[in-house]
């Protein structure tokens, strides 16, 4: 986030804003991460993950452009991760220094793009025409829709305390949606980090093959 | 008996008919749903969906409408509860779909750590970066 708020302070006065929200289901869960960041633009809360199923997102960061008119310009998208923990020794925990510093590019690049934009709007060269846009559009098809239904009926499941059932409703939504992170990794157990990284997700991870986490994006310079 | 509804347009408390599915009277649906009782059928905007002939007590019956077999019979994704008591109405995969590709961001309203409320359409005349993390 602190790439965000730098980003914001520079471009705030360019007609630009930056709204960062958390797919976070777990009450208080994006606190601290939201406190220590003390971000001056919003920093909402989706813990349903409305956005995933309006924007059809499956992962974070994801992100969208949208202009001043409302219109998307760049839908749905990697916002610039890279995914170099694919390369974690897991004996070490190390990552190679060669995948740190294409992670740090990809980051930079994105981050680039998005100033880009800020400045030059319909100009940039980073900007899709509408018909591009279209073609970059991911829709979602009746098992993902029906899959944010048991998401949604799972969360209010489980607020109201009913977790047996709710947890039934959010793994029949990751059967139904496999391919999205957000909902197997909302529903995975955290580990004492508070991440959903234990044995099961480098299990999916590893089922991935030469799949990507984090698809590169259709962005000049962007490294693959 | 008490059921909650979930739907695009929020989170609503309603009374329901007996029997199987979710019997509302027209002005909870309509509230809840935005589909609106008429005579020629079960409608939202210019489209109007008949009640299907032979199987009219499954869908009307005493000044109620049973959302739970419209959304059936439209195809619309839907989940709800074992005591049937909490309902999701999702909307179609194919009008999320259209609704991307005609580019126009769809809102939406979230709150903040305060519980203050923001829409996407509070920021109209800026440029938007939309962005997603999660702490997990």
């Amino acid at each position: 986030m602190s790439v965000w708020q730098k980003l914001y302070d520079e471009l705030q006065d360019r007609n630009f804003i930056i709204i960062a929200v958390a797919m976070d289901s777990r009450a208080d869960a994006a606190r601290p991460w939201i406190e220590a960041a003390a971000p001056s633009y919003p920093a909402l809360i989706d813990r349903d993950h409305r956005l995933a199923e309006l924007y059809n997102m499956v992962n974070v960061p994801q992100a969208v452009w949208i202009d001043e008119g409302g219109r998307i310009v760049r839908p749905a998208e990697n916002a610039g991760a890279y995914e170099a923990f694919r390369s974690l020794d897991r004996k070490t925990m190390t990552v190679p220094e060669d995948k740190m510093a294409t992670a740090a590019q990809a980051k930079a690049t994105y981050v680039n793009a998005v100033r880009d934009w800020a400045l030059l709007g319909p100009a940039s060269s980073h900007v899709f025409a509408a018909d591009q846009a279209r073609a970059q559009t991911v829709t979602p098809n009746a098992e993902i829709s029906q899959a944010h239904c048991h998401f949604r009926l799972g969360q209010f499941l489980l607020r109201q305390d009913r977790a047996a059932e709710g947890r039934e409703h959010l793994a029949e939504a990751a059967r139904l949606h496999p391919t999205s992170w957000n909902i197997w990794r909302q529903g995975a157990e955290p580990n004492e980090t508070g991440l959903a990284a234990g044995p099961e997700f480098w299990q999916r991870v590893d089922a991935l093959g030469d799949d990507y986490y984090y698809p590169p994006v259709d962005m000049a310079g962007m490294p693959t | 008996m008490m059921a909650t509804v979930l739907t695009d347009l929020g989170e609503f408390t309603v009374t329901t008919g007996a029997g199987d599915g979710l019997w509302l009277t027209p002005d909870q649906a309509a509230a809840a749903t935005g589909w609106s009782l008429r005579p020629e059928g079960l409608c939202r905007g210019d489209v109007c969906v008949p009640v299907p002939k032979g199987r009219e007590a499954a869908f009307v019956a005493d000044d109620r409408v049973n959302l739970a077999a419209f959304w059936a019979h439209l195809g619309m994704p839907a989940a709800h509860s074992g005591d049937g008591d909490v309902w999701v109405l999702g909307e179609a995969a194919d009008d999320r779909a259209a609704s991307l590709r005609s580019l126009e961001a769809p809102d939406f309203t979230l709150p903040d750590l305060h519980g203050t409320a923001h829409s996407l359409s509070d920021y109209r005349g800026k440029k938007v970066l939309l962005a997603t993390w999660a702490s997990w």
